[in-house]
């Protein structure tokens, strides 16, 4: 009887009683969903594309942190070294499609896929061997963005808001109306959007599958780039940063692996339902749900809507 | 496919089957001093200053006084990147070049090479970590962690923090939370946490953080900030403690009221929380600072020469520091094998014995050169550890200050858990040898 | 030119569906039983068994476990660390409920245990598949190692929260525990691998390998032609996560002889899963050159500087053995995509009619 109380009714009654720690939770779940979002998102916009899931996306994001921090550490000013950093990820994404895309077209998903984890091992170890192992702290004034909190007053206490989360959440706004205008509007969106339908369609148009390829790993890299300072400002940069990007699937699997907006909702609504879940019904268990929450959200999300809720459905033919 | 590339698919992969026997000869009049370390994965923050630290000093030694006793010391870092097989690989690849001791740095690492060491004859120092109760040195004749076990380090911190509220009487119904690295290494203290908690009358509320989501603590630290403990206790490493100063400090939590046990407390911990860290605490029982003579040496003979592992400005942090007091342990134990079996090239067997006569008092911490570094330590034939002192030191926003005076152990409450630790563990590894190596006099 | 199978005429149908039906490669498989069983022990240092072999035998059971899954039935799956976990955590439980009764029948019964839990996280496999399969086994994985530390049940109320492995004897022999010495305990790993390698290799070219086969490469015309889908994808988990146990067990007791949760985490799943995909899917000999690719090249790297007299320090090597193991795995994925075994059946065609090119 006490279990079904604590499950049931004592979570509700908590955050009836301490309205202000629960809007502190939705925020802070929000924040983190957004930036579960914005790694999503950078599965999405190379899957969408090559049909590859890129399980180097969390292994980039660091990369890219590192080599922004690395350069500014060896006194290039902040914004020259963002623009250097850029310059590398558009390498990066070149090197990618020339020496492994390239090689492996037409293979099926689970090669490229494996390809991707060798991908993560060398960014892993020339990551590693050109910055060093030790943790970087992330040059948040130096890019201007803010630090700080702000205290808003409200429901009998107070609810911190960081001023870099609302910062975080603008700039994914900000990129995914940008990317979304860049997919509807511009040829090269198009031509995306044709490369995901069908590779061997795209090309009997014309539409050059290696360029396209250069530009979806390079945007993927500029994804990347954010949420490393995004995240890097919140807590170091450091390599323990990778295995948070697994918390991407299953926003993916709750997004659908293909939409845009589904990659930002699903994000949000695992942020929110793992932190409400932590903080609530947490203490039930033990705590430290929290590394399984998630997934066992999306997985019964997935017994019920097996293609996500923006995702295509799934249709078999024999 | 062409038999060109066939073969060299095939030739490369063949690579692999070489037979991996490698184990080069060392100089006949050397003692190797293999270090297991990890400057790569998400503790690599925790684990770089103190290899360095650990492997500059016997450099230094090496290259001031031509070792120790005249006779050179191989050091060899081993990368475990803190993973046990890793670990245990490193302890299997480097057993057949004749360690004089093995210092894991892993709690880990130390659990899963307590029963081989045992039987492969080869001393583990876990300085002020890995089991506890191997502080007995009759049942754990090869295992030694002195200044301080983990018990000991969580009644000095009841101690601090009774003293700052005025009394042990002081602490009833107060709430005391512990945050820590949900793995072996933040579960050793529990019960003794636990067991205090009884006898003074305050409430501990625990907060795990998983090693996967060690920089992923806001959800954490939002439940403390519901419970509102009047103290935080941390026993963090790696990529932990930095995310967990940062976070208390986004909650507005009184960094001056969260104390680490002496693992969580580097600079590189505090320092990414800027402003907001200022007031942190944490336990230590080393010095910290460059200006030791030793120190100076280290720069001397090592650092300026390019010998060194570290820039100048690091030498002196503090865990930079605590890899020095390894080494210097390391150094004293095998002056003692020497000093007690009249040969200069020493073996495992004499450096145990070595280890079980140490005794380094403030006199000869001053002789090494490190005069106030350290508190005394001495350990003996059936005590492994001395349950020494340690102290508070507080972070400013720049550097590391000591805040309080050496606090010591409550021994009547941490005793009888070793005991009992102790039993229960030999209990449950049946057959447990029994210990068979005399007690030298001096020890 | 040697490898010809000239001559040799098959008189029973039996001896025509034979394994290995060629002499050459029953020759070659007896050669290779031998030096593992005699050569080996005999010749071999104790680093060469201790860090070599035991790791690279138990890593190719549990990389033959996954590949039953993956390879042969086509569920991806990113569990493995976790059911490698509870076949350790279970042959503790029960060595130690029970420590009269032989370590080896323990070891195996664990396995039983972890294709139980396998089954009961195999169930999403019923509804969702492909890459949506591996989420689900992600879930398993993170909640299982979140049970391996906050149930202290499961590690007999350990402060370490492990697995101390206790000292257990064969025959009057220790095999495990420290006292029980590397060849002893290589000599059990093996024959537990050989032994289970046969019972593979069985199931795999008889009806239920055919029925696995069939799921992985059209589900629906397997269900239309009357293959029960829920009762061949349930027995792949359940087989799957039995060799995986029974590795996970003898990867406590007979290897590490210390395990705790974070031995069984994400990285063990991602190693193996690995181990299947460079070997190749499907494919029981590739499971094998899988295992020993992944696991030996590390230590090649590692201790090659050594060899050669260079002196890098320790982290750089671990630098390049990372991107080293990452460039060969991207080499030999464009190299040949169906993994090592694919190399080794086009190099004993090629044999078959060396020297002539075709």
């Amino acid at each position: 009887m006490n279990i079904l109380y604590q499950i049931f009714i004592d979570p509700f009654v908590q955050m009836g009683t301490a309205p202000d720690l629960l809007v502190q939770t939705l925020w802070e779940g929000l924040v983190a969903g957004v930036l579960y979002a914005l790694i999503a998102l950078g599965f999405v916009l190379i899957f969408k594309a090559s049909g590859v899931f890129n399980f180097a996306q969390g292994i980039m994001v660091v990369f890219a942190a590192l080599t922004l921090v690395g350069l500014y550490d060896r006194g290039v000013p902040a914004f020259v070294a963002l623009g250097l950093t850029i310059a590398v990820m558009l390498g990066l994404a070149f090197v990618v499609e020339r020496l492994m895309l390239r090689p492996l077209v037409n293979q099926p998903d689970i090669i490229l896929f494996m390809a991707t984890f060798g991908l993560t091992y060398i960014l892993i170890g020339l990551g590693e061997m050109i910055f060093g192992g030790d943790p970087k702290v992330m040059i948040t004034d130096a890019l201007y963005l803010p630090r700080g909190a702000i205290d808003v007053k409200m429901l009998g206490g107070f609810v911190s808001l960081q001023k870099i989360d609302i910062a975080a959440a603008i700039i994914a706004s900000i990129m995914v109306a940008g990317l979304a205008v860049f997919f509807q509007k511009t040829r090269i969106g198009r031509a995306l959007r044709a490369v995901a339908d069908s590779h061997k369609a795209a090309l009997s148009v014309g539409i050059s599958l290696e360029q396209i390829w250069v530009v979806v790993w390079f945007a993927a890299g500029i994804v990347a780039l954010a949420t490393g300072i995004m995240w890097g400002a919140r807590s170091n940069v450091s390599f323990a940063l990778e295995i948070i990007a697994l918390k991407a699937l299953p926003v993916l699997i709750l997004g659908g692996f293909t939409s845009i907006p589904g990659a930002i909702l699903g994000g949000v609504i695992i942020g929110i339902g793992e932190k409400l879940g932590e903080f609530y019904w947490g203490p039930l268990l033990g705590s430290g749900i929290e590394s399984w929450l998630a997934y066992v959200i999306a997985l019964i999300f997935l017994l019920f809507r097996p293609q996500g809720l923006f995702g295509e459905r799934i249709i078999e033919r024999i | 496919m062409r038999m060109r590339n066939l073969i060299f698919g095939a030739s490369v992969a063949c690579l692999v089957g070489a037979p991996v026997v490698a184990s080069q000869a060392l100089a006949e009049d050397t003692i190797f001093v293999p270090l297991l370390t990890y400057r790569t994965g998400p503790f690599a923050n925790s684990g770089i200053p103190i290899a360095n630290g650990m492997h500059d000093y016997l450099d230094m030694l090496n290259e001031r006084d031509g070792g120790i006793g005249g006779v050179k010391i191989a050091v060899e870092e081993c990368e475990t990147g803190y993973k046990n097989e890793k670990g245990v690989e490193c302890y299997e690849a480097l057993k057949n070049k004749k360690p004089v001791v093995v210092n894991p740095y892993s709690t880990g690492i130390t659990l899963a090479l307590i029963p081989k060491a045992s039987v492969d004859h080869i001393p583990v120092l876990s300085m002020a970590y890995g089991l506890s109760a191997s502080a007995q040195g009759q049942d754990f004749p090869w295992i030694f962690n002195p200044p301080a076990t983990y018990w000991d380090g969580l009644s000095m911190i009841i101690k601090y923090i009774a003293e700052k509220e005025g009394g042990f009487d002081k602490l009833k119904g107060k709430t005391i939370g512990y945050v820590y690295f949900d793995g072996g290494y933040g579960l050793e203290p529990i019960p003794l946490l636990d067991q205090l908690a009884k006898d003074y009358g305050f409430e501990v509320k625990k907060y795990p953080v998983p090693p996967a989501d060690m920089q992923n603590q806001s959800g954490l630290w939002l439940n403390v900030r519901r419970d509102r403990p009047a103290w935080m206790i941390m026993w963090g490493w790696g990529a932990m403690n930095p995310a967990a100063v940062q976070e208390a400090a986004k909650i507005n939590y009184p960094m001056d009221h969260f104390i680490g046990i002496w693992w969580s407390g580097s600079e590189d911990d505090a320092r990414p929380a800027a402003a907001g860290g200022k007031g942190y605490l944490s336990l230590n029982f080393n010095g910290v600072g460059a200006s030791y003579p030793a120190m100076q040496d280290i720069i001397k003979y090592v650092i300026e020469k390019g010998k060194g592992q570290t820039l100048k400005h690091k030498v002196g942090e503090n865990f930079y520091n605590r890899g020095v007091m390894n080494s210097a342990i390391v150094a004293e134990a095998i002056r003692n094998a020497q000093q007690l079996t009249g040969k200069k090239v020493v073996n495992a067997d004499d450096v145990r014995r070595g280890f079980e006569s140490l005794k380094i008092s403030a006199a000869r911490w001053k002789e090494l050169g490190l005069d106030g570094f350290a508190g005394p330590i001495d350990v003996s034939c059936t005590d492994h550890n001395g349950h020494h002192a340690a102290y508070v030191q507080q972070w400013d926003g720049t550097k590391w200050v000591k805040t309080s005076d050496w606090i010591t152990p409550m021994k009547d409450k941490v005793q009888p858990l070793l005991d009992a630790a102790a039993k229960d563990y030999v209990t449950k590894n049946q057959p447990w040898p029994k210990r068979t190596e005399a007690c030298d006099k001096s020890s | 030119m040697l490898y010809r199978e000239a001559g040799q005429y098959k008189t029973s149908y039996a001896a025509d569906q034979a394994v290995f039906p060629i002499l050459q490669d029953r020759v070659g498989l007896a050669a290779i039983l031998l030096v593992a069983f005699v050569v080996i022990p005999l010749a071999g240092n104790s680093f060469l068994l201790q860090a070599v072999m035991i790791p690279f035998l138990v890593m190719g059971l549990a990389t033959i476990g996954l590949n039953l899954l993956v390879g042969y039935t086509g569920l991806l799956s990113l569990g493995t660390g976790a059911f490698m976990g509870v076949g350790a955590f279970a042959c503790y439980k029960l060595a130690t409920l029970f420590p009269g009764v032989n370590i080896l029948i323990w070891v195996i019964a664990s396995g039983f245990v972890a294709a139980g839990v396998g089954v009961l996280f195999g169930l999403p496999s019923l509804r969702i598949k492909g890459f949506y399969l591996a989420v689900a086994t992600l879930a398993a994985q993170f909640f299982l190692s979140w049970c391996f530390i906050r149930v202290p049940w499961l590690y007999n109320y350990n402060i370490s929260a492990s697995i101390e492995v206790p000292t257990r004897t064969f025959l009057g022999v220790p095999v495990t525990g420290p006292t029980a010495t590397p060849v002893t305990r290589y000599l059990v790993v093996l024959t537990i691998v050989v032994v289970m390698t046969w019972l593979a290799s069985n199931l795999v070219h008889g009806r239920i390998g055919r029925m696995w086969m069939a799921v992985r490469d059209m589900d629906i015309a397997a269900e239309l032609i009357g293959i029960k889908l829920y009762r061949t994808k349930l027995l792949a988990f359940a087989v799957s996560s039995f060799f995986c146990g029974v590795a996970g067990a003898m990867l406590a007791f007979l290897w590490l002889g210390a395990a705790e949760s974070e031995s069984f985490n994400i990285n063990q799943s991602f190693l193996v899963l690995f181990m299947v995909i460079i070997g190749g899917l499907g494919s029981l000999t590739g499971s094998f050159f899988g295992a020993i690719f992944i696991w030996g090249l590390p230590i090649v790297l590692r201790n090659a500087p050594g060899v050669f007299g260079l002196s890098i320090t320790a982290a750089t090597v671990e630098h390049i053995t990372f991107m080293t193991v990452g460039v060969l795995i991207i080499f030999f994925l464009i190299v040949e995509p169906a993994g090592l075994a694919r190399l080794w059946q086009i190099g004993k065609q090629k044999l078959r009619v060396w020297p002539f090119p075709y």
